[in-house]
This record gives C-alpha cells, structure tokens and sequence, in this order.
C-alpha cells in the first residue's frame, strides 16, 4: 500500500477493499455512506468555524481594529467559544407563527448547501461523488436553498422577516441567472460539466488564462453575481441591519440562528471553490503550457495546499468586497442585474462559442 | 434487500406521503412545502435511474424555479392566520370518486402493460454530449423544432408580462 498526499484514489480504493472483503455488500455501502456523510458534516463544522474567526479578524483588519485577541491566541478560540453560548441559548418560541415550518427552515437551507459540498473535487480522488453533470447539479441543488429563506421569512410572522425574505428571493432568483450564464462560458471553452474532467483539462494552464478576455469577464462576473447569491454584502439588503434589525433570522434564536449563520459561510466557502475549479483549476498546481521543468516543481506542492490556497484567496477577496463597498439599493441591485451583468453575459457567451470555434484559445 | 430497493422505498414512502399532505393540507404555504419534498424526491428517483441530466433539472425547474414562484406568490397574497375552509360533504365525495376512477385506471393500465426488463450495467450513463446533440439536431429524433416553438412560446409569455407590469403613461 502506498498512500500518497498527492494522489488520494489509491487510499479510496484501500478503505473500499476492506470493507467489502469484511463485510456483506449491503453493509459495506451504508458504512460506505456513513463515513463521507460523517467526514463531510466534520469539514463543514470545522470550515465553518474558521470563516467566521476568518471574517472577524478581516473585517478588523479593514477598519484598522485588533478583531478577537482574547480566547487563545490571537483569539483563534474565539468562535468555538461563540458557538458553545449558541448552543446554550434558549430557543425561543414565538406565539402565532408557523411552527412547523418556522423549525424546517433553516433544516432546508443548511441541506441545500451541504448536498452541494459533495460534488466539489478538494484533490485527485478526494471526491464525494463525481458527477457528469457536476456544475449543472451544483447549480440545482444551491437553488433550493432560498426556499429555506422564504419559508424562515414568512413563518416568524415579522414583517422585518417578510420584507427581507422577498427582498432575498427576487436577489438570489435574478442573480442565480447570472451564475449559470458565467458558468456556462467556461463550459464551452472546457466541453464538459464533470468537475473531475474540468481540473483536468487546466493541467497545461488554468481556463482564465486560457480563455484570453472572456473567460477573465466571465470571472469577474461570477465573483459579483455568486457574492449576491450567498447574500453577502454589499448585496446583504435581505439582513441590512440598519433597516430590517436581521431579515429573514430576525426571530431565530440560538442553534436554529446559528444554522443559518453557517449555512451563510459555507456557501460562501462553496461559490469560492467552484471559482477556484472552474476558473484557476481547482486542485491542478499553476501549470505553464510547455514548461515542463518549470510544471515539474510547482507538483511538488501537494494539491490540497493549491486548493485551499485558491478558495481562500477568493473568499478573501469577497471578504474584502464586503467591508469597503457601501450596501446597494434593491432597485440598484435588480439594474446592476437585468441591465448591466445579463446582456454583458450574453455577448460574452458568443464571443466565447466564438474563440472556441476558431481554435484560439490555448 | 439491496440498497438501490431500500433507498427506491424511501423515495415512494417520501412521494405518496407528501402528496396526500399536499392536497389535505389547509395551510397553503404547508401546502407548497410538501409539493417541495415530493418534487425533491421525484429528482432523487431520477438520481436512482442515474439520470443525473434529468433529475439536475427536475430539482433546478420545479424545486427551485416553480416553488419558489409558488411560494413568492403566496407571500404576496396571503396571511400567516389563514386557513383554507373545510369543505364540505358535497366535494368531499366527488373528489373521492374522480381521484379513485383515476387511481384505479392508472394502475390497472400499468399493471397490465409488459415492460421489457433491461438490466443496464452500473457504469453506463446517459450521455450528457447525447442530450446536448438531440436538442440542436434537425435530422430524425432531432428536438431543434420543438426547442424553437418553446423559445418563441417563452418570449411572448415574457413580452406579454412585461406589458402587464408595465404601467400606463396615461
């Protein structure tokens, strides 16, 4: 057995033997099932954690503060702290609400955003299930996660709730076009929607630089519209404190909050490692077309280091966006939309099909 | 019992009892949130089958598109305190009679009717390239026509909403 932290398929296939040669099929698959649901709740709770410390000490690295310098050092424990007060807190019930869907809610949102980890390649063979229709499927399944949003909106009979949860339907339903639409540019130029095949096609340069302009309009484009998506600031209208005291969670408290706070990062952590996939090869290590010495060194860099080093650069990023941009009007935000990043999209759709017909791209 | 029949029970059981809740339920939003299950459902049976393109578009179009339209709309218009009547003796029956005429013809239909078996192996999926060909071609099984008439359908649904909105200079 040679495991490597290069390549993770022959580690994969060790802990498959094992279990099927000890146990009946049908065991073996449940286990099977067990371990990656357990593996990715664990991932999830633990990125989750570090997002919000992350956020914290960036925010306060943005308006010149220390940020959380207390619990530990450099106040890392900071949030394990926050979330054991979340987990004591009392959960309020609210007279005249809908309690069933009132507790179902933040369930829906947080499922949403956990069905679509599983798609999501983090190195060579370290892949919950391997789609061929992977983007589309990441596609479906973050959409139903304003659903959950709606729902929490409407059941805590608040009208701060209310309007912040039409304010966030009609934001995530518009942008969600722009999302796709951006994707789809890379999947001309790539010619597949599998994940797998998608890092792999970046093995002689990432698909930004292989795509010449349009694939950078179509990143940048993505990056605005997957930030009005996880409705972050500067499109977080839905929750804008100053005016609807928390949106759609106003009347959440406790654990149930807390859900919808981590289902916030994580699908933060999500749309930043698609960008990091799709756009700058996921796990592939920087790769120039030709240099093959050069390409030589850069894979002594394992693959996980390359795709965290990506996510985090993009999540730092749209952290940066959030702190220095001041929050958009809804009528600002349906403009910046419908008149500005969809016809932007479109053109850049045909100019894509277009370089790729021609054989320009790399 | 394998586990693709186990994970086929939980999908039916999901589908039968949220379709009754659907229609029994007299809080319409709770309404809409179990057509949501059964529709989330109906994609997971699609995911069984490995027809991923299908089911990736049933959860995008109904759970994600049609439901929230759905729910949007209710938002708008309804009240958390409202109830839908109970109706009365005078509808319950019919509704009954029409829904088990339909039951009893559906299924007596499939029971009769002989499927062909055809064991698929585990790793053969549709091809997504397929699809994608079919939809664009104008030779036989070609869908270009079909597609085209969806588009202008589409755009006059979208023009005529757009003057309906729009409000008048007068």
């Amino acid at each position: 057995m040679n495991f490597s932290i290069y390549d993770f398929t022959s580690f994969n296939q060790w802990i498959d033997k094992f279990l099927f040669d000890n146990l009946p099929a049908f065991w073996a698959i449940v286990v099977e099932m067990t371990i990656i649901g357990l593996v990715v709740l664990l991932f999830y709770a633990l990125v989750g954690l570090f997002l919000v410390y992350a956020e914290r000490k960036v925010c306060a690295f943005m308006q010149n503060r220390v940020g959380p310098n207390r619990v530990g050092p450099y106040g890392f424990f900071q949030t394990i702290a926050d979330l054991f007060k979340l987990l004591m807190k009392e959960l309020v019930y609210i007279k005249n609400a809908d309690r069933l869907l009132f507790n179902i809610a933040p369930f829906i949102v947080i499922i949403a955003s956990f069905m679509a980890i599983a798609a999501i390649p983090f190195a060579k063979g370290l892949h919950a299930i391997d789609f061929d229709i992977g983007i589309l499927y990441v596609i479906a399944v973050s959409s139903l996660g304003v659903v959950g949003i709606l729902l929490a909106g409407w059941s805590s009979n608040n009208k701060y709730s209310l309007i912040g949860a039409m304010r966030s339907g009609a934001q995530i339903v518009s942008y969600e076009l722009s999302v796709g639409l951006s994707l789809i540019t890379i999947i001309i130029l790539a010619g597949t929607m599998q994940f797998s095949a998608i890092v792999e096609g970046q093995a002689n340069g990432w698909f930004i630089f292989k795509g010449h302009i349009p694939a950078f309009i179509a990143f940048i484009v993505f990056l605005i519209s997957s930030t009005a998506e996880t409705n972050r600031g500067p499109f977080d209208l839905a929750e804008a404190e100053s005016e609807l005291t928390a949106g759609f969670h106003t009347e959440y408290s406790g654990i149930k909050f807390a859900f919808f706070f981590l289902a916030e990062y994580m699908n933060m952590f999500i749309v930043a490692s698609i960008a990091a996939t799709v756009f700058w090869g996921g796990w592939m290590p920087f790769h120039v077309g030709g240099w093959a010495g050069f390409n030589h060194i850069m894979d002594f860099i394992p693959p996980l280091v390359w795709y965290f080093g990506k996510t985090f650069f993009i999540i730092w990023i749209m952290m940066w966006i959030k702190w220095t941009f001041p929050r958009l009007r809804i009528d600002q935000l349906l403009t910046l939309e419908w008149k500005y990043l969809l016809p932007i999209n479109l053109v850049n759709i045909l100019i894509m099909a277009f370089i790729v017909l021609m054989g320009w791209h790399f | 019992m394998t586990p693709n029949q186990l994970m086929f029970a939980i999908f039916s059981a999901v589908i039968i009892i949220f379709s009754i809740l659907t229609v029994t339920s007299r809080r319409i939003l709770r309404a809409a949130t179990f057509l949501l299950f059964v529709l989330v459902a109906t994609g997971g049976m699609y995911f069984l089958l490995r027809f991923n393109f299908l089911a990736a578009i049933q959860l995008t179009l109904y759970a994600g598109g049609i439901v929230v339209l759905i729910i949007f709309s209710i938002l708008l218009t309804s009240h958390i305190g409202e109830k839908l009547e109970k109706p009365g003796l005078k509808k319950i029956i019919p509704a009954f009679v029409a829904a088990g005429v339909g039951a009893v013809v559906t299924i007596s239909t499939i029971l009769q009717h002989n499927f062909p078996v055809e064991v698929i192996s585990g790793s053969e999926r549709t091809d997504i390239r397929l699809i994608a060909k079919s939809l664009i071609s104008v030779e036989k099984f070609g869908y270009a026509l079909p597609f085209e008439v969806i588009s202008i359908l589409l755009l006059a649904a979208m023009v005529g909403a757009i003057i309906l909105a729009k409000k008048r200079k007068d």
